[in-house]
């Protein structure tokens, strides 16, 4: 892993004389409330902190006025930090001048707006190529290259329609698009999904998903949704104030909150969102195979005492569960153990959301397993854990 | 009487001041923007005067079919073949082609200035406050007083008829513009911005074209307004259909006056009814 983005103590105090009021701050200290009233200067951000690897996405959450916003546009420089540093690879951004700038913008980076920012009076096509088209990229070429990206984010078929004629979800597609064709190394996003109502917000999450476990960007995802935060980041920094106030993988943000705020948070979250079988699988200890035959699986269940096992072949590939009543039975009419394998029982993978688990778990009478894609088992999820993680 | 203390202060003897002192230094200036419109006027004049006259009722025929509808192409047409019919031996064709190149020339020339500054207004907001004012003082002077320098710079003619129409007619596309491009999404804008785009970029693809259609809107009401000053402007000798009025006026011929009037409503039916529908075809598209 490289570390793809750093930022460095940046500020951003908007008015008149923004650079001597981060100077009174940075040497008095007040709050941002404090400031405002004192100087009629707005902080939008202070003195935050904090490095991006290659290829993950980084989600920044926190409530409107926190100063995410105002944080983003530091990133690509919309807004120029009053202090501090940004560094993309080995580059200081901060430093560039105004053509290293548009270059910088041309090339390495992409945003995707909250209200899309897309060109109404531009078709799909002509949007999505307009990043292609500052760069100074020829017709012919730049057409072949939207059309490919307006393939991936499933616009196809939309291509010479006027931006009006499409819903919201299939506009925030254009902006997505327009975004990735220029091939950037960092994506920004502002609340792409929030002007979204909720079924389409949740869809484009997962495409989002889909589309980043193939293209490996660098993602810097603004949000004021926890459950977006959580299910799409795999780290988050919360914003207060202008302040970050904790940055952590959603296990550890959610387990071990820093303070009453974030607390307070991730009260309401859905934990059934963020959790995945693999956070409240058993690693599956008792289980029989089929050379040990029908005794020692009586004894395993016994021993662990449980009404059902699980049953493996030499290379841990998963081949039945037979129950206990079953196996007795088997052993006093002397049959083999391939005789009362079933298959009446659920499977999952690895990542599936908790949330999906429930309906199986209330239906199934067996725990379910978690298996990868080669059928090897990989853990066991009992009812109770499933249900657990409701409350 | 009344009882208004006896003072007198005499401020338009520094609009006259300001305006000796202009003739002064600038008088080539005046005879070179002189010299160069009434050559733009008199070569498009002396153009349309050069087609025949079924060629314009055909355009007029074909955009009244083309923007709004067949109808409505077919009765332009005939008001316009209507106009050719008044006064004999084509009188008022030739008039109303005079009267069409003033407010070409006076729009055009409108429009090549306040296109520029009402986007130089959206972009300074010191440029927007010290023009705004102006342009208030413009639109609420009587049109009248813009003769009076028109005439001193240009004497009597049709120059200083173009130059008083422009003055009366350019304020509407310099504060529309200004608008249109103000009000475009900051969004769009940052979102231009993202991509690397150049200033100049951002004007030309961004916010010029979702200007347009309220751009469009400013170029008809000034072309209406250049319309209106036609009457007004014929005192200082531009021919067309306002000196027609004029001299009925003068003489207290009601036929006369009727037949110039009638054609002067006619040719601004129609101006603004085919621009209004071409603006129309700018907001559609979105």
């Amino acid at each position: 892993m490289t570390t793809k983005l750093k930022v460095e103590h940046v500020s951003k105090i908007f008015g008149r004389n923004p650079k001597s009021i981060l100077k009174k701050m940075n040497k008095d200290g007040g709050t941002k409330e404090q400031i405002e009233e004192e100087t009629g200067h707005t902080v939008g951000v202070h003195d935050v902190s904090f490095e991006v690897e290659e290829g993950e996405t980084f989600v920044i959450m926190g409530l409107s006025g926190s100063g995410k916003s105002t944080l983003i546009r530091c990133l690509n420089l919309l807004n120029v930090p009053t202090g501090g540093k940004i560094f993309i690879g080995d580059e200081e951004i901060t430093a560039y001048n105004k053509s290293q700038l548009r270059k910088f913008r041309q090339d390495k980076i992409a945003m995707v707006f909250q209200h899309f920012g897309i060109l109404t009076h531009r078709t799909v096509l002509n949007n999505v190529e307009y990043g292609l088209e500052i760069k100074g990229m020829p017709k012919s070429d730049r057409e072949k290259v939207a059309r490919t990206v307006i393939e991936t984010v499933g616009l196809g078929g939309w291509e010479d329609k006027m931006p009006s004629q499409l819903s919201g979800g299939m506009q925030q597609r254009i902006g997505l698009a327009r975004a990735l064709a220029t091939e950037p190394d960092i994506l920004l996003m502002d609340e792409p999904f929030s002007a979204l109502d909720p079924l389409i917000r949740r869809e484009m999450q997962q495409e989002l998903l889909d589309i980043q476990n193939k293209l490996k960007k660098t993602i810097i995802f603004i949000t004021h949704d926890v459950n977006e935060a959580f299910k799409l980041g795999d780290r988050v920094a919360v914003m207060k104030a202008g302040k970050v106030v904790q940055i952590g993988t959603p296990e550890e943000i959610l387990s071990n909150p820093a303070d009453a705020y974030i607390k307070d948070f991730v009260q309401d979250i859905d934990r059934t969102k963020i959790l995945q079988a693999k956070n409240v699988m058993f690693k599956p200890t008792a289980i029989g195979t089929i050379k040990g035959g029908i005794k020692l699986a009586i004894k395993e269940m016994k021993d662990n005492g449980i009404s059902s096992l699980f049953i493996l072949d030499s290379e841990r590939k998963l081949q039945g569960i037979i129950t206990i009543d079953d196996a007795i039975k088997a052993n006093q009419e002397d049959k083999k153990l391939s005789d009362i394998l079933r298959n009446d029982f659920e499977t999952t993978d690895l990542e599936a959301y908790v949330q999906d688990l429930i309906p199986k778990a209330t239906e199934s009478k067996f725990p379910i397993a978690v298996v990868d894609e080669n059928s090897k088992l990989l853990g066991i999820i009992v009812r109770v854990s499933v249900l657990s993680a409701l409350v | 009487m009344n009882n208004f203390p006896n003072i007198t202060l005499e401020i338009g003897i520094y609009a006259e001041m300001l305006i000796d002192w202009l003739m002064d230094n600038f008088e080539i200036g005046f005879d070179a923007i002189s010299f160069i419109l009434l050559q733009i006027l008199l070569g498009i004049e002396s153009f349309l005067l050069w087609l025949p006259w079924w060629v314009i009722v055909g355009i007029v025929f074909a955009l009244g079919w083309r923007l709004i509808n067949l109808k409505t192409g077919i009765f332009f047409g005939a008001m316009i073949f209507l106009v050719g019919t008044f006064g004999g031996e084509g009188l008022y064709w030739g008039l109303m082609m005079s009267t069409l190149a003033l407010i070409l020339v006076a729009v055009l020339v409108s429009l090549t200035i306040g296109i520029p500054l009402g986007i130089w207004m959206a972009y300074n907001q010191r440029i927007q406050s010290i023009v705004t004012p102006i342009l208030d003082g413009m639109q609420t002077m009587p049109s009248f007083v813009y003769l009076i320098p028109a005439m001193v710079f240009f004497g009597l003619g049709l120059v200083p008829a173009v130059f008083a129409t422009i003055i009366y007619a350019v304020p509407p596309v310099i504060r529309l513009t200004n608008l249109a491009i103000r009000e475009v999404s900051q969004e769009m804008i940052e979102a231009g911005q993202s991509f690397g785009s150049t200033p100049w970029q951002i004007l030309r693809k961004i916010q010029l074209p979702q200007a347009l259609p309220t751009i469009m809107t400013g170029v008809n009401q000034t072309t209406m307004m250049a319309l209106a000053m036609v009457v007004i402007a014929s005192m200082v000798g531009a021919r067309g259909l306002g000196m027609e009025v004029l001299t009925a006026l003068g003489r207290l011929d009601t036929a006369r006056g009727f037949e110039a009037g009638i054609s002067i409503v006619i040719l601004a039916v129609i101006i603004d009814r085919l621009s209004q529908a071409a603006t129309n075809r700018f907001k559609a598209k979105e």
